[in-house]
């Protein structure tokens, strides 16, 4: 029997010298970061405080961390293909051969949509939404872990086809017949097939999670429809999850059986049938696009209503608008390939269901408008975002719905125009709205503030980036370039595409920017400090909480009568109560369990990759012996003793001074009481 | 009609905008594309009503009501209007009706799958799709060409199209719409040049390393020409017949265009009954004789046009 | 559903909010994962449908069903569903050995049906009826053995769980535990029966 299957040391690209630099490059970087945190002693907080953390806001910043370094490896992808694109024009053959270019346009999407979007939205789930609901973790902390390392996983597999293989050439799509053996024989749609599968596993995970913490944990008196608005939209966007991710898994497990065990869902002989593929595929697909959108329209909601100092205008239609798109979202799947020859009845109605969707998105937007209204807007960078987010997503709606209509889709479809309004519509409204939660937030997670300045340079190199990298894409979509072509030949596209590549390079300035502004924030986290924990006079009772909040995040949980809950607390003069006496609070210890798990399982994908049997097996069996071993620890739990939480919450409460908000002067008297009579006691 | 007219003025007013055009979708010689064009055109200024307010608001009220401007009313609770919520709510459901009208009746009238209604005749052209090529049959001139496909203007054309191998997309951005190739399937296409000229067309879906090069020239040529060329193509050339067909279905690359003075009868029936057999045999005996085009899938729609001509 | 499902005052002082809440929570998670369950199976039956008429020159349902075999089958399932039944009542009625005495019960039936499933599709790969030989054959495989191979993992855990109640009694979370892998179990049993009826029945008619 071979012990490594299919794999050989020619599995290694030697003759990539693109690949074999960027090996070398992340290889020597991880040498120097380990060395940093070797010299600093910090492998204990590492692995006790952070890789077996249970805590939601830690795993919240792993989730944005993994994010940020998979936006890296996806953007780069992204540069290689535009300055492709620029060079190989007018028959040029370009410096990327279709073999390499095939896969990155691949690597491109997968990474994009499933390794950088979905980990930003469900980090920035994972630290707020407990908070936001008045809850002391989620539902199963240990499981949350879990979710994150498989999602780790898929991202660790997905890296190594880098270096060991190559990655599926195919398209994100993966559709079949190209994808079935016949026509993909080598390990790149497997690398694929387990990367998804994987990572989709800890999706589920978190919706089910989440689900369950939003239904059962809330705080006392705060009803479904007082929950602050981002936690609604995450909410449909877990029943989305919940509902569309096991769709993924099945497809993605009968191509599975397809090229591993000879069945014959998805192969042209034999009775396979690959539209049943494409169909499936795009009854997770189209959903998961609102997954990635939805939180973003409740950050966009939050930031608009904090910032301008205001409620937010239509709650109700707000909530009501995510559900109705919610559930459209699952039936419009059909849209994605009115070229397949389904009978003009078919295509008008999914045609007809998709503009449809355009009016609760309408509704939306005028809902924010009317948030602005009669308020006092203040320029922050979340706002940036928002404001550019409101304008480039109204355009990337429009292109969608023209999309929507069959006969301009018969001569869009797959062109350069359909790249140019997804991108329209996920950029400009998902990452967008992540950026913006990103900078919203981040002082609540970290405890320090960012680099406003450099946060708004780094907007506007995004905003004019993405309309020079994507506006010329409308034209050439309108000129006739479909997508995924390697080279070109027609002097009319050129200088479109060398704008496109030019705007590509003005994006990268505004992330060098996002990273430079997180590492001023790093370096001058002293001077920056958030002591009050409401740097923004938020209306929400994340920012009731420390920065960081307390690792138990509510010493009392509070009592919730109203939509923007904080800001009721502050008005009312009940905000930074302190209590008689505080109760012991009940926490789960953390655990290496998950990780232990997710890396069985990312050694199984590797292994199913590779064709190594014994591999497979004993991952297998060791993910169920580590899963045992979770259920049968007894010692999985403590409780916070009221000293030590008096002695937490008086260092946060002495810092609790007045917000310079001019409609509170008396709730701001009393905290500074509160914070006062803090001292006293401490130094009593 | 209210389409018609809205089409006037909106044409005339994205006239000057688009006139730069050279190819592409916005520069049709079909009246399949002249439609389609006009519909994308027709779209768009009517979601533009809505589109420009809303951003220009979007702006302004940024603008109006930002922070230091005390003179500028502050309502921090006002939340909710009834009459706001309902005409928000009214807006884009009146645009969306009218869309959805739109939709209806151009989805119908643009069906690929429905013959085009023209007092000629139409020239029917079987279609393979092939790693990295296409293959274009003449069944009724009995020829066949790669790479190049040759019609006369002013006559409609009737594609039949499959694929040898993965799924294509057969497209010719000037002439209109585009509609997938599959193995083992048959999809219809109906399009007409109206005017002479040379249009490039390829596969709008990709299908593997070579897909890039999987473009050919259409060149529509007046019926006479046509002709001509037709009945030259019937000497000196090879023939097409299943061997020389397994050799056309190895993986290329940028294939040349190549001719055939004569195809094997049937031959691209036989590409497509290759897989088509498996399908739809439950409780039949092994099948030998040839059956329905109709492959049983999550459309049984898929092959409508066949019953309805 | 179970004894354990206090209600709490919401107030705020509650020592231990969330411990009360666990089992609570873990049914209600449960259930959820089910529903997801559930989908999975429906996409695979909706490919079922799709590809069972593409038989490919080779057998159709007609051809290799059984219904008197699959009838035992469902039988068996169907009274293990009951004999679990059995053993929740035993449970919260604290009575650990008749609890142990269904669980082993409802194993027994469990590893006869896992066993003549597995002999089913013996018979039909060595009759060159295996999942390579058409969509159809591919889809039933998918279908049926996957449903099989969720009532494997029900053996597995039931196992386990046996062990469990042996060595820690029918405390909470061992309660709790049983009544997740009883939901488990009666939905397996619904999934069951569709597959009888769309797969079988509908098969051979």
């Amino acid at each position: 029997m071979n012990l490594l299957g299919n794999l050989s040391w020619e599995a290694i690209p030697y003759h990539e010298p693109i690949i074999m630099g960027t090996l070398a490059v992340v290889g020597i970087a991880g040498i120097l970061i380990a060395i940093a945190i070797t010299r600093a002693k910090q492998w204990d907080t590492l692995w006790f405080d952070w890789i077996t953390s249970v805590d939601h806001k830690r795993l919240g910043v792993m989730y944005i961390l993994l994010a940020l370094i998979m936006l890296i490896r996806g953007f780069s992808d992204a540069i290689m293909m535009r300055t492709q694109l620029a060079m190989a024009t007018n028959g040029a053959a370009g410096y990327l051969p279709p073999e390499h270019y095939d896969q990155i346009f691949t690597a491109h999407g997968v990474i994009m949509i499933m390794f950088m979007a979905m980990p930003f939205m469900i980090g920035l789930m994972n630290i707020v939404l407990p908070l936001q609901i008045g809850a002391r973790d989620v539902a199963f902390p240990f499981m949350n872990n879990l979710s994150f390392w498989l999602s780790a996983g898929g991202a660790v597999l997905i890296n190594i086809s880098l270096g060991l293989g190559e990655f599926a050439k195919t398209g994100w799509l993966a559709y079949p017949p190209l994808s079935e053996l016949s026509f993909s024989p080598g390990v790149g749609v497997d690398y694929y097939i387990w990367a998804l599968q994987i990572s989709g596993v800890g999706t589920l995970l978190t919706g089910v999670n989440f689900l369950v913490t939003v239904f059962k944990m809330r705080a006392p008196g705060m009803k479904l429809m007082d929950m602050p608005i981002f936690t609604w939209t995450c909410t449909w966007a877990n029943v989305l999850i919940v509902a569309s991710f096991p769709i993924l898994t099945a497809v993605l497990g009968l191509l599975t059986l397809d090229r591993y065990l000879d069945f014959h869902f998805f192969t042209n002989d034999l009775g396979g049938n690959a539209m049943m593929y494409i169909n499936l595929f795009w009854a997770w697909g189209h959903p998961e696009v609102y997954i990635l959108m939805l939180p973003a329209f409740g950050i966009f909601s939050e930031v608009i209503s904090t910032f301008t100092g205001k409620r937010l205008f239509g709650y109700t239609s707000m909530v009501w608008a995510s559900g109705a798109i919610s559930i459209l979202g699952f039936i419009v799947w059909l849209h994605h390939f009115f070229t397949m020859g389904s009978s003009a009845n078919v295509n008008a109605f999914f045609g007809i269901m998709t503009m449809i969707i355009a009016v609760p998105t309408g509704v939306k937007l005028f809902n924010w408008l009317f948030t602005m209204y009669r308020g006092r807007l203040r320029m922050t960078v979340p706002v940036l975002w928002t404001l550019g987010f409101m304008v480039t997503f109204t355009i990337g709606g429009m292109t969608g719905v023209l999309l929507a209509v069959p006969g301009a889709d018969y001569v869009l479809h797959n062109s350069l125009f359909l790249i140019a309004h997804f991108h329209n519509t996920i950029i400009g409204g998902a990452v967008f709205g992540y950026l913006a939660g990103f900078a919203f937030w981040f002082s609540k997670a970290m405890g320090f503030h960012l680099n406003e300045r450099i946060g708004k340079a780094s907007f506007w190199c995004w905003q004019i980036g993405f309309y020079m990298a994507f506006m010329p894409l409308y034209v050439l979509g309108f000129l006739g370039m479909t997508r995924r072509l390697n080279h070109t030949d027609n002097p009319d596209w050129n200088i479109w595409l060398y704008i496109a590549c030019a705007g590509a390079f003005v994006i990268l300035v505004g992330i060098v920017l996002q990273f430079v502004q997180l590492y001023l924030a790093f370096r001058n986290r002293e001077q920056n400090r958030d002591l009050t924990g409401d740097p923004w006079n938020g209306h929400t009772l994340e920012w009731s909480t420390a920065s960081p909040p307390q690792f138990y995040n509510f010493a009392v949980l509070p009592q919730v009568d109203d939509i923007d809950a904080f800001t009721d607390m502050k008005e009312k003069g009940t905000a930074y109560q302190r209590p008689a006496k505080y109760a012991p609070i009940h926490m789960p210890k953390n655990t290496a369990a998950g990780i232990l798990i997710a890396s069985a399982a990312t050694a199984f994908g590797f292994a199913a990759v590779w064709h190594i049997t014994w591999l497979a097996v004993a991952s297998l069996v060791a993910a169920v012996v580590f899963l045992l071993q979770r259920a049968y620890v007894s010692n999985v739990d403590y409780y916070v003793q009221p000293d030590e939480i008096a002695r937490i919450e008086y260092a946060h409460l002495r810092h609790v001074n007045p917000a310079p908000a001019h409609h509170q002067a008396t709730p701001a008297k009393r905290r500074k009481k509160a914070a006062e009579e803090s001292i006293e006691e401490v130094s009593a | 009609m209210f389409i018609r007219s809205l089409r006037n003025a909106a044409l005339s007013a994205a006239v000057l905008a688009l006139a730069g055009c050279d190819g592409g979708v916005l520069d049709p010689k079909g009246q399949v594309g002249v439609d389609e064009k006009s519909l994308i055109i027709i779209s768009t200024v009517l979601m533009l009503l809505v589109v420009i307010p809303v951003i220009v608001m979007t702006l302004y009220f940024a603008w109006k009501y930002r922070e230091g401007r005390e003179h500028e009313i502050y309502a921090p609770k006002w939340a909710h209007s009834t009459k706001i919520e309902a005409t928000v709510w009214l807006i884009p459901v009146v645009i969306v009706v009218i869309l959805g009208v739109i939709t209806w009746r151009s989805t119908h009238s643009l069906d690929p799958y429905k013959p085009l209604e023209h007092e000629r005749d139409p020239l029917t052209v079987e279609v393979v799709s092939l790693n990295w090529k296409w293959l274009f049959i003449y069944p009724e001139q009995g020829i066949a060409a790669v790479n190049e496909l040759v019609i006369p203007t002013n006559v409609p054309v009737n594609f039949k199209i499959t694929s040898e191998s993965t799924m294509n997309s057969f497209f010719i951005p000037q002439l209109g719409s585009q509609i997938y190739s599959m193995a083992g399937m048959e999809t219809k296409l109906h399009l007409i040049a109206n005017e002479p000229g040379t249009f490039e067309g390829f596969s709008a879906n990709y299908s593997g390393a070579g897909f890039s090069g999987m473009h050919f020239e259409t060149k529509a040529v007046d019926e006479a020409v046509f002709e001509r060329w037709a009945s030259d193509m019937k000497q000196g050339h090879p023939t097409l017949d299943s061997t020389r067909y397994a050799d056309l279905a190895k993986p290329s690359e940028d294939h040349p265009v190549e001719y055939f003075s004569a195809v094997s009868d049937g031959l691209f029936h036989q590409i497509m009954f290759k897989y088509m057999q498996h399908y739809n045999t439950w409780n039949k005996a092994p099948v030998h004789q040839e059956m329905e085009h109709g492959a049983t899938g999550m459309h049984p729609t898929m092959h409508h046009g066949k019953a309805e001509e | 559903m179970t004894a354990i499902a206090h209600v709490h005052q919401g107030a705020n002082t509650a020592p231990d909010h969330h411990h009360h809440d666990t089992s609570e929570n873990t049914i209600f998670g449960f259930w959820l994962y089910l529903m997801t369950d559930c989908l999975l199976f429906a996409s695979v039956f909706a490919t079922y449908a799709v590809l069972f008429m593409n038989t490919a020159g080779g057998v159709s349902g007609r051809d290799i069903f059984e219904l008197d075999y699959v009838a035992i089958e469902t039988a068996a399932l169907l009274f293990s569903s009951i004999t679990y039944g059995f053993a929740m009542i035993a449970a919260h009625r604290q009575n650990k050995g008749a609890t142990l005495g269904w669980l082993l019960v409802t194993f027994a039936f469990g590893a006869v049906f896992i066993g003549m499933e597995v002999n089913e599709f013996h018979h039909l790969i060595a009759e060159g009826n295996g999942p390579s030989r058409s969509a159809f054959l591919s889809s039933f495989f998918a279908l049926v053995g996957m449903h099989g191979l969720h009532v494997t993992a029900g053996l597995i855990w039931m196992a386990v769980m046996m062990i469990e109640v042996v060595k820690r009694g029918l405390g909470r979370q061992t309660i709790t535990r049983l009544s997740c892998l009883s939901l488990f179990w009666h939905f397996l049993d619904i999934v069951w029966v569709c597959v009888f009826t769309v797969v079988y029945l509908m098969g051979v008619l």
